[in-house]
């Protein structure tokens, strides 16, 4: 069983001077899962990332990838791994081109000799052209990221993230300060890389997160409440008590 | 627009390279060898202006001490020239150590009894150096004003130490070389000047092309990314650290070559190459001139030194004032420096402000107003 997981947290405790960011959080992932998680504000979602990513190094716990631990690695090293995340507000580079900052993306080997010798390699290009058809940019090629509306922004940022080809993709609050139809068609996107990718979504927008149809696990204090469909979970009491039965704010 | 803006960009560096051309192969004759002198030592000063452009105006780095590694090139070209001129001092070693009671050459200046040595150690040591404190202080996640801080502190490490060396590298005297001989010419004659002018003018615009390859491509736009957003390009498998060790490296270099043909043309290396002011000044050549833009990096060097001679001729002592004045106008009013202004329709813009040309809806503001519209829906 444990080996066919993508991912496991075991037991991760994430202390920051005495607060418990994460407190014994467990969660494990099947290769080619779909997983929402949900979760008040302050509930450990992004620091559950940072520790996936490296940006975090947890008190206690380990994280396993792929067979391996993550604990300790560099962040460069987990995302060659085949970890990539997307970022909550878009990063993308704003003085680059949406093809320069895809070209970052889908480059391998990343090491400076390959990138400042060689030139781009055609499946590279042609990998560019696909993502940029993925996330309707193709008439972007040569505006400058910064130009990009914030909706355009963030599925540039999906498309880096899809260019790295991540074995385990972390996608925090995709949708945010999205349109409707926006949000729409990124959960589609999002759940057409299901399958091949494992797809981790963050994010608080509940008709998203029913549109996505997956399991959902919802975080409260650092830890893992409830685990499940969308059904099971609006109806277990814990989670109503602490997060679907507030009025909405 | 954007196909404008790149035929705008060419007709820029065209004309430049045109004047630039004709202007070097005019100044031996028209100039007067003083004024030429100058003209080589500014030219070769904007060596090491480049390198500053990359690190800070592309990397976003911003080093207070590349003084370190300008001075390191010149000691190196110096020691060379005073070494092979020392035959009729005594125990053939160059005259200052005798002052000291040296006696035998330190081990370490050995090597550069060689031609080919020197030449090379007169960027190799520099850029190793930089890799090595680069390398430390980048691994160590130190970035920012800390990273300005840590490199000013050891300019003044730097400092100290080679002004206390009198035994080594006669101290805050410095190694003079205009008396010293070159292919059985005295450095400083005029027929000497001339050549190191043309060597300074050709490597100028090496530098020039070894740095625009540099910043093309892929490997630029990492750099840029470090610059804009480190995490993200760490996120995305890049590992910055070595990017950055690389980029900080070739400009210790570039300052190397710098500081060499600066030395050979001012007549001097000592310590003051070291000093806080200088260094900083680098910096104040390519915010000037233009961060990210290397062109602006030259000419902010070349005309800013050149404006320095020729006030500091005119009305002494004022030049700080001058200085001071220009880096101040520039950080409020051109934080893109003259070039980037230029480039960034910035003239166009004053003349709108004085309505003497009427503003254009450009397509890309259409369109974006039109994004925003739809996203309020």
């Amino acid at each position: 069983m444990k080996n066919k997981d993508l991912l496991n947290l075991i037991d991760i405790t994430v202390s920051f001077e005495g607060f418990l960011a994460l407190n014994k959080l467990n969660l494990n992932l099947k290769k080619g899962e779909l997983r929402a998680v949900i979760g008040p504000n302050g509930a450990g979602k992004t620091t559950f990332l940072d520790v996936i990513t490296g940006k975090v190094k947890p008190t206690k716990g380990e994280v396993i990838f792929k067979g391996k631990s993550l604990v300790g690695r560099k962040e460069h090293k987990i995302a060659r791994l085949g970890v990539g995340r997307k970022f909550q507000s878009p990063r993308i580079f704003e003085n680059l081109t949406v093809k320069e900052n895809l070209e970052i993306s889908v480059t391998t080997p990343k090491s400076p000799l390959n990138l400042i010798n060689k030139s781009i390699k055609d499946e590279q290009l042609n990998e560019i052209d696909r993502l940029m058809k993925i996330v309707n940019l193709a008439q972007k090629v040569d505006s400058k990221a910064g130009s990009l509306s914030h909706g355009q922004k963030q599925w540039l940022e999906i498309a880096m993230l899809v260019g790295q080809k991540p074995d385990l993709m972390l996608v925090d609050e995709p949708v945010a300060g999205l349109t409707d139809e926006e949000t729409d068609l990124t959960a589609d996107l999002l759940k057409s890389f299901s399958g091949e990718n494992t797809v981790v979504v963050i994010d608080h927008d509940m008709e998203f997160i029913r549109r996505l149809d997956s399991n959902v696990s919802v975080l409260n204090q650092g830890t893992v409440l409830c685990e499940g469909t969308m059904e099971t979970i609006q109806k277990d009491k814990k989670v109503i008590d602490v997060y679907l039965g507030r009025p909405e704010d | 627009m954007s196909l404008s803006k790149i035929k705008f960009d060419k007709k820029i560096v065209l004309s430049f390279w045109i004047i630039l051309i004709a202007l070097i192969i005019a100044a031996p004759t028209l100039l007067p060898v003083f004024r030429l002198n100058l003209l080589g030592r500014y030219l070769s000063l904007s060596i090491v202006a480049l390198g500053v452009d990359l690190i800070w105006g592309y990397t976003g780095l911003l080093s207070l001490g590349q003084g370190i590694f300008f001075a390191l090139g010149g000691y190196c070209a110096a020691m060379y020239l005073q070494i092979t001129s020392s035959s009729e001092f005594p125990n053939n070693i160059p005259e200052f150590f005798a002052l000291y009671g040296v006696e035998k050459l330190p081990f370490f200046w050995e090597p550069f009894r060689s031609p080919i040595f020197t030449f090379l150690a007169i960027w190799i040591i520099p850029a190793l150096v930089a890799g090595l404190i680069g390398f430390l202080v980048f691994r160590n996640r130190i970035k920012g004003v800390y990273f300005s801080i840590l490199t000013q502190a050891s300019l003044l490490v730097f400092f100290n130490f080679f002004n206390g060396q009198q035994k080594l590298i006669n101290g805050t005297n410095g190694l003079k070389t205009d008396v010293t001989q070159l292919f059985g010419q005295m450095v400083g004659s005029e027929s000497m000047q001339r050549i190191f002018f043309w060597i300074t003018a050709i490597l100028v615009i090496a530098a020039w092309f070894f740095a625009k390859w540099v910043v093309k491509g892929r490997f630029g736009n990492i750099l840029i990314g470090i610059r804009d957003d480190e995490p993200r390009v760490r996120f995305t498998g890049y590992n910055p650290v070595i990017f950055k060790t690389i980029i900080f490296s070739i400009a210790g270099g570039l300052a190397g070559i710098s500081g060499a043909l600066y030395t050979v043309q001012s007549g001097i290396v000592s310590p003051q190459f070291m000093t806080v002011p200088f260094s900083i000044e680098m910096v104040i050549w390519v915010a000037v001139g233009g961060r990210g833009t290397l062109l602006g990096a030259i000419l902010g060097a070349v005309f800013i030194n050149y404006a320095k001679s020729l006030v500091s001729e005119a009305l002494p002592a004022s030049w700080m004032f001058i200085q001071g004045g220009l880096f101040i106008l520039v950080v409020t009013a051109l934080p893109e420096g003259v070039l980037g202004w230029i480039q960034g329709d910035g003239p166009r813009n004053l003349l709108q402000r004085f309505g003497l040309k009427r503003k254009i809806e450009t397509y890309p503001s259409l369109e974006v107003n039109n994004k925003e519209g739809n996203n309020e829906k």
